[in-house]
């Protein structure tokens, strides 16, 4: 065979956003009629490299040669017009519309309906993806209406089609039609460009995968060689821990028994909590790693109260059984929650500093006097936060909203903090935050931990969740692994464990 | 090119200043339009604004229209903040007519004490009943809240017909379309020598006062201002929604069954087919307009009750057509909007060719 040239070649890519080099000189080659996968954990860089591939980003420094020719994507339109397809991971349907309509709606050029029609019944069909366009959007199960999104992108023949994390939503069946389907393209010369983090997926469908880990390119490998594990071992790194921390706040008593939880999903696209079982003791961190999407949100909802559970003994402080009580009786019994989304779920913020003081704290401290609020006291505890947890602010008045994330987060889990928790739960409690703030963060949650309050850290961070914590566990499709302690785990198991290779198996005792 | 994008920071001042930079846009406009009908706009401004307000009578009127907006827009406001969107005091209003109407009607020769705080009771019942159907439709299936408030204002207002063209009619009434007249113990005495003015612009105020007290210093009504505001912070605080919507539109119901019996108690004295002339939907202007602020509410009340007596005044004296009210009240509440839209956003002006390529 003669060399052709590759379909798409990147060469340098670098995007940097305020404190973040997101990519750091990214080479990537596409073959073509190639499956190649972009491997990576979340915050790797996957979707700032695939954004300046179809043209939503441009790149700071770098140069993008498509079929041998060097070119600018100057936007998604542009992408199209080469060639480029894109399957978002996030569907933009309108359901109201029927399925021809709102493929029509997605394409470049103008079909008279009737043609358009048959089109769409001639792809369908050669590439087994069946689908009705009158039928509505609305009808259809989320495998369908990946079918559209797929139809759309392939009414275009495009000739590099890239994926963003397809399977996340899929049923089994669905995936394997998927990849059916996928292979089939390929065989056609169609390149493809398959992001994942499931590396058993990408050793069944792929044949190259590039491997980036703090934007930055680490490994280009054959997936199909390559072990899960050792893909696992490349994508997560070798990090070593900074602290170790004393091993005997192990034995002490539990605070917080999760017995067995299970938890349906509030929205399609939502993840079902399956017997989730740990405990979590005095003074200890405990942590739970995965990658985002995998129940975390729910988990979370589940803890805090925010969605009562079936039965009241599956979350249990101490003696009292509390699944079915609310945020603010939990409050009571002494939870405290950091959510991950600091705008509109921790703080609201069109209002000021002194009143989201009150949003959570109105249930543990003392700040009200016969349904009155004290706006003294609220007052008063607002300015504690500011000042033990340096929040910079030109004072409580100020709308949440008008301070930086690094400091409104500082605000958040000060607030939650100087509350005196017994138990407190943090989702990625330095997510998008300044390195200062986020080491601010973490010594306050080690110092809570060495005053015996029961720490619980949900993180994505698998580097964070190394340095905080005492145990570690992995949440995975809703279901929890058993529990690692964190000075002797093996990396690579918890690697894999995230990416869904080992079945995880129910905790054990202890 | 224009365009339309976010300012940073909503600036304050301007907020308080909007509506009374939406007055003022009014009554600019007004006068140009009522130069182009071909009258004088100085008379026309004076017989509508300045003639109504000119003496003690024109005072209560001023006050008597301005009892039923005030306590309709202060229940509405509390809803609006939680975005609970009760659309249908007009229904509510009426369906408090009907009940504290009735009351009196059956003890029509009684003439007792407790004859008027027993209408006042179903009168506010019978408004929150109207409420709680919407209410319990949202919270228990989800359906929204203002098709059927809106819907149950139809239905209530052809009940009240039902009730005056047949069961309730005036047997001694020549067969008009209307109750008795209600005895000495169910009507409200003026409490102005000289006008028609009753005591419930005192209760108007008296709500003003205790729903501000609420909303800006309790929690239950802090937890409304969330549950409007990030839906998810309230649920994360401990605040259920299911409450605000309760409690907002029983409020909303009650406050217009007051305002409905106040209508028949008051200037009316009786049941007739048309109760209000849209104070339940005129409510919704004055809850906007007084910026969902209980004293801000009182201000609008009043403001949009000298619009609709101005109305009358200018048809009287000036010889306006009669919808001229309906054009001020459609002119304020437009400028309203307009003004509050460009609080927080502003045009630009771009190249063209950068603003094709942006889309």
């Amino acid at each position: 065979m003669t060399p052709a040239p590759s379909r798409l070649e990147l060469r340098g890519i670098t995007k940097r956003f305020p404190g973040v080099l997101a990519n750091d000189r990214v080479d990537l080659d596409v073959r073509p009629g190639e499956i190649h996968a972009l491997l990576g954990e979340n915050g790797a860089g996957k979707s700032t490299l695939v954004k300046i591939v179809y043209g939503v980003l441009q790149p700071d420094e770098g140069e993008i040669f498509w079929e041998g020719a060097r070119v600018e994507i100057r936007s998604p339109h542009r992408a199209r017009r080469l060639g480029i397809g894109m399957v978002f991971q996030h569907f933009t349907l309108f359901e109201a519309l029927s399925v021809g309509e709102n493929i029509a709606l997605g394409l470049e050029e103008r079909l008279e309906r009737g043609r358009l029609e048959r089109r769409i019944r001639e792809v369908s069909e050669s590439y087994g993806l069946p689908l009705d366009p009158g039928r509505d959007v609305h009808t259809l199960s989320v495998g369908e209406r990946q079918r559209i999104e797929i139809l759309r992108c392939l009414l275009q023949s495009p000739r590099l089609l890239v994926m963003d994390e397809p399977t996340s939503v899929l049923t089994p069946q669905e995936v394997d039609r998927l990849f059916a389907t996928l292979r089939r393209l390929a065989a056609e010369g169609c390149s493809i460009l398959y992001i994942s983090h499931k590396l058993e997926e990408v050793k069944a469908l792929c044949e190259r995968a590039t491997i980036l880990r703090g934007g930055k390119v680490v490994a280009v490998c054959d997936p199909r060689v390559e072990s899960a594990r050792s893909m696992a071992e490349i994508m997560v790194g070798t990090a070593i821990r900074e602290t170790a921390r004393p091993a005997t706040r192990l034995k002490r008593a539990p605070r917080l028994v999760v017995d067995r939880l299970s938890l349906a999903p509030e929205s399609p696209f939502g993840t079902p909590l399956r017997e989730i079982s740990f405990l979590l003791r005095r003074g200890e961190i405990f942590g739970i790693a995965g990658v985002a999407g995998n129940g975390q949100d729910e988990l979370l909802a589940a803890l805090s109260g925010e969605r009562p559970v079936a039965e009241p003994g599956m979350i249990r402080i101490g003696e009292a059984r509390v699944g079915r009580l609310g945020p603010a009786a939990r409050r009571r019994l002494g939870i405290c929650v950091i959510p991950e989304e600091r705008n509109g779920h921790a703080a609201v913020p069109e209002l000021s500093l002194a009143e989201n003081a009150l949003l959570s704290a109105h249930a543990r401290l003392q700040l009200l006097r016969l349904g009155f609020v004290r706006r003294r006291a609220v007052a008063a505890f607002a300015r504690r936060i500011v000042e033990r947890f340096d929040v910079r602010t030109p004072g409580i008045e100020v709308t949440a909203g008008s301070l930086s994330g690094g400091n409104l987060q500082k605000f958040v889990v000060g607030r939650e903090i100087l509350q005196n928790p017994e138990i407190l739960i943090a989702a990625q409690p330095t997510w998008g935050v300044d390195a200062g703030a986020a080491a601010a963060i973490r010594a306050a949650l080690l110092e809570l931990a060495e005053r015996g309050t029961a720490v619980l850290v949900i993180s994505q961070d698998l580097d964070e969740l190394l340095g905080l914590t005492d145990r570690l566990a992995v949440i995975h499709a809703g279901r929890l692994s058993r529990s690692f302690e964190t000075r002797q785990v093996e990396i690579g198991r918890i690697g894999m464990l995230m990416a869904g290779v080992e079945e995880p198996v129910p905790a054990e005792a202890g | 090119m224009l365009r339309i994008e976010a300012r940073p920071e909503p600036s304050r001042t301007m907020q308080l200043a909007t509506p009374f930079l939406a007055v003022a846009l009014t009554v600019v406009s007004g006068a140009v339009l009522f130069a182009l009908l071909g009258r004088d706009p100085v008379v026309s401004l004076h017989a509508f604004f300045v003639t109504p307000i000119s003496s003690l009578y024109g005072l209560g009127e001023l006050a008597l229209k301005a009892t039923p907006l005030i306590l309709i827009g202060i229940g509405l406001a509390a809803g609006f903040r939680a975005n609970v969107w009760n659309i249908g005091a007009e229904g509510q209003l009426v369906l408090g007519a009907i009940c504290g109407g009735g009351v009196a009607l059956w003890f029509w020769e009684v003439d007792a004490p407790w004859v008027f705080p027993l209408m006042v009771v179903a009168a506010v019942a019978g408004g929150m009943v109207w409420a709680a159907i919407p209410a319990f439709l949202k919270t228990r299936l989800e359906v929204n809240e203002i098709l059927v408030s809106l819907m149950l204002t139809y239905v209530a207002v052809l009940l009240l017909s039902t009730l005056v063209y047949g069961p309730w009619k005036d047997p001694e009434g020549f067969n008009f379309p209307q109750s008795r007249m209600f005895g000495e113990a169910a009507l409200m005495a003026p409490i102005l020598d000289g006008t028609r003015l009753h005591a419930g612009i005192l209760v108007a105020l008296a709500v003003a006062l205790a729903a501000w007290l609420w909303q800006a210093r309790t929690l239950s009504g802090f937890a409304l201002k969330v549950v409007g505001l990030a839906p998810a912070a309230a649920r994360f605080a401990g605040f259920r929604r299911h409450r605000a919507v309760w409690s907002t539109l029983l409020l909303g119901g009650g406050l217009a069954g007051l305002a409905g019996l106040f209508e028949v108690a008051g200037p009316i004295g009786q049941l007739v087919p048309e109760v209000s002339p849209g104070y339940g939907f005129t409510g919704i202007i004055v809850a906007f307009l007084g910026r969902l602020h209980p004293f801000g509410v009182v201000l609008a009340g009043f403001l949009v009750a000298l619009s609709y007596i101005g109305g009358e005044v200018a048809q009287i004296e000036a010889g306006l057509p009669q919808a001229v009210t309906g054009v001020f009240q459609g002119m304020l509440l437009f400028f309203l909007l307009a003004t509050d839209f460009l609080i927080r956003y502003r045009l630009r002006r771009v190249p063209r060719r950068r603003a094709a390529e942006g889309g």
